[in-house]
């Protein structure tokens, strides 16, 4: 029953990257050019209504539909791990033209050469593991 | 029916975003794409090689479920729920993209240089994929997460890390685009 639930979670995702273009090259660099406001619109949205369910739920302690806490835990405190990771980041986003979520969704819409992207994504995970310990956090 | 095939505006699309956030954190999850990314480094066997990877796979069992509907969702959104997969970016970004090259810049869904079959054959193009992947994969477990877990659960959480991380995001990308990007196309 639960894997109905997030499987259905998950084709409601794909979708809407899909269809909102989130998931295209295009509208990828088109938003590091400042050309559009699409990008933005989708961001900026989802994060205001984001910021005000996530207070809803922490003012007035909502429960899960399971009846359990919602209990959201802190982000590790750090700077440079967040500043250096998230350039790095940054630069694959912009290069390959999609971010862990629509890269799937790509797959799925018969990209077939966004595997090369995957895969490298997989073993670019594997790399910071290795080095994990010797980098800055 | 022709609200549903025609691209989605943002205005649409971001509250459908939170309303998947909402949904996951109502089912006890949060949401976060690139740490599966990680849990496929375990299945295969990673954890031998660095403790980051030691962990039980069979916890995350249920964001991979996530990644199989998104997969799925991108199979039923290009093939029933789309009339045209021609994406309408701006005429400017159109004119700079087809001067570096990109001839397929307001006609396709991806960039055909790079996503059609045919540039599996081309070294320059498989090669760029690569090197996006990895950074992405990189970077993404660097700074503990991507767009989803930074960008939108963790600023919707008002957390100073995921700002940093933001800020990192658009740092990188800013360089990429219009320092990097003049040298390679």
């Amino acid at each position: 029953m639960r894997t109905l639930v997030y499987l259905s979670i998950g084709i409601f995702f794909g979708i809407t990257m899909f269809k909102s273009e989130a998931a295209s090259w295009f509208r990828i660099y088109e938003m590091f050019q400042f050309q559009s406001f699409h990008m933005y619109g989708i961001i900026g949205s989802a994060l205001v209504l984001g910021v005000i369910m996530i207070q809803l739920i922490k003012r007035f302690k909502i429960k899960s539909f399971y009846g359990e806490e919602i209990d959201i835990q802190p982000k590790d405190k750090g700077i440079s791990r967040y500043l250096i990771g998230g350039s790095i980041f940054g630069l694959g986003w912009a290069l390959s033209g999609a971010c862990p979520g629509p890269m799937f969704t790509l797959i799925g819409a018969g990209y077939l050469p966004i595997l090369i992207v995957i895969v490298f994504a997989v073993l670019g995970t594997f790399l910071y593991g290795i080095l994990k310990n010797k980098l800055p956090h | 029916m022709k609200y549903i095939l025609d691209p989605w505006p943002w205005y649409v699309a971001g509250p459908l975003i939170a309303f998947i956030m909402f949904l996951l954190l109502m089912v006890g999850k949060r949401f976060g794409m690139s740490s599966n990314l990680r849990t496929l480094c375990t299945m295969c066997g990673a954890g031998n090689t660095s403790d980051f990877f030691k962990f039980d796979w069979k916890s995350q069992r249920w964001n991979l479920i996530v990644v199989l509907g998104a997969i799925i969702g991108g199979f039923i959104g290009a093939t029933y729920l789309s009339t045209s997969t021609e994406v309408a970016i701006s005429p400017k970004t159109i004119e700079d993209l087809q001067a570096l090259g990109f001839s397929s810049a307001g006609t396709a869904y991806l960039p055909t240089e790079l996503f059609d079959i045919s540039a599996l054959s081309n070294i320059q193009s498989v090669l760029l994929l690569a090197i996006g992947g990895l950074l992405v994969g990189f970077g993404a477990r660097y700074a503990g997460g991507c767009t989803s877990g930074h960008a939108i659960s963790g600023l919707s959480n008002l957390q100073l890390p995921s700002l940093l991380a933001v800020i990192g995001f658009f740092a990188g990308g800013l360089l990429m685009i219009h320092i990097i990007f003049p040298l390679i196309f």
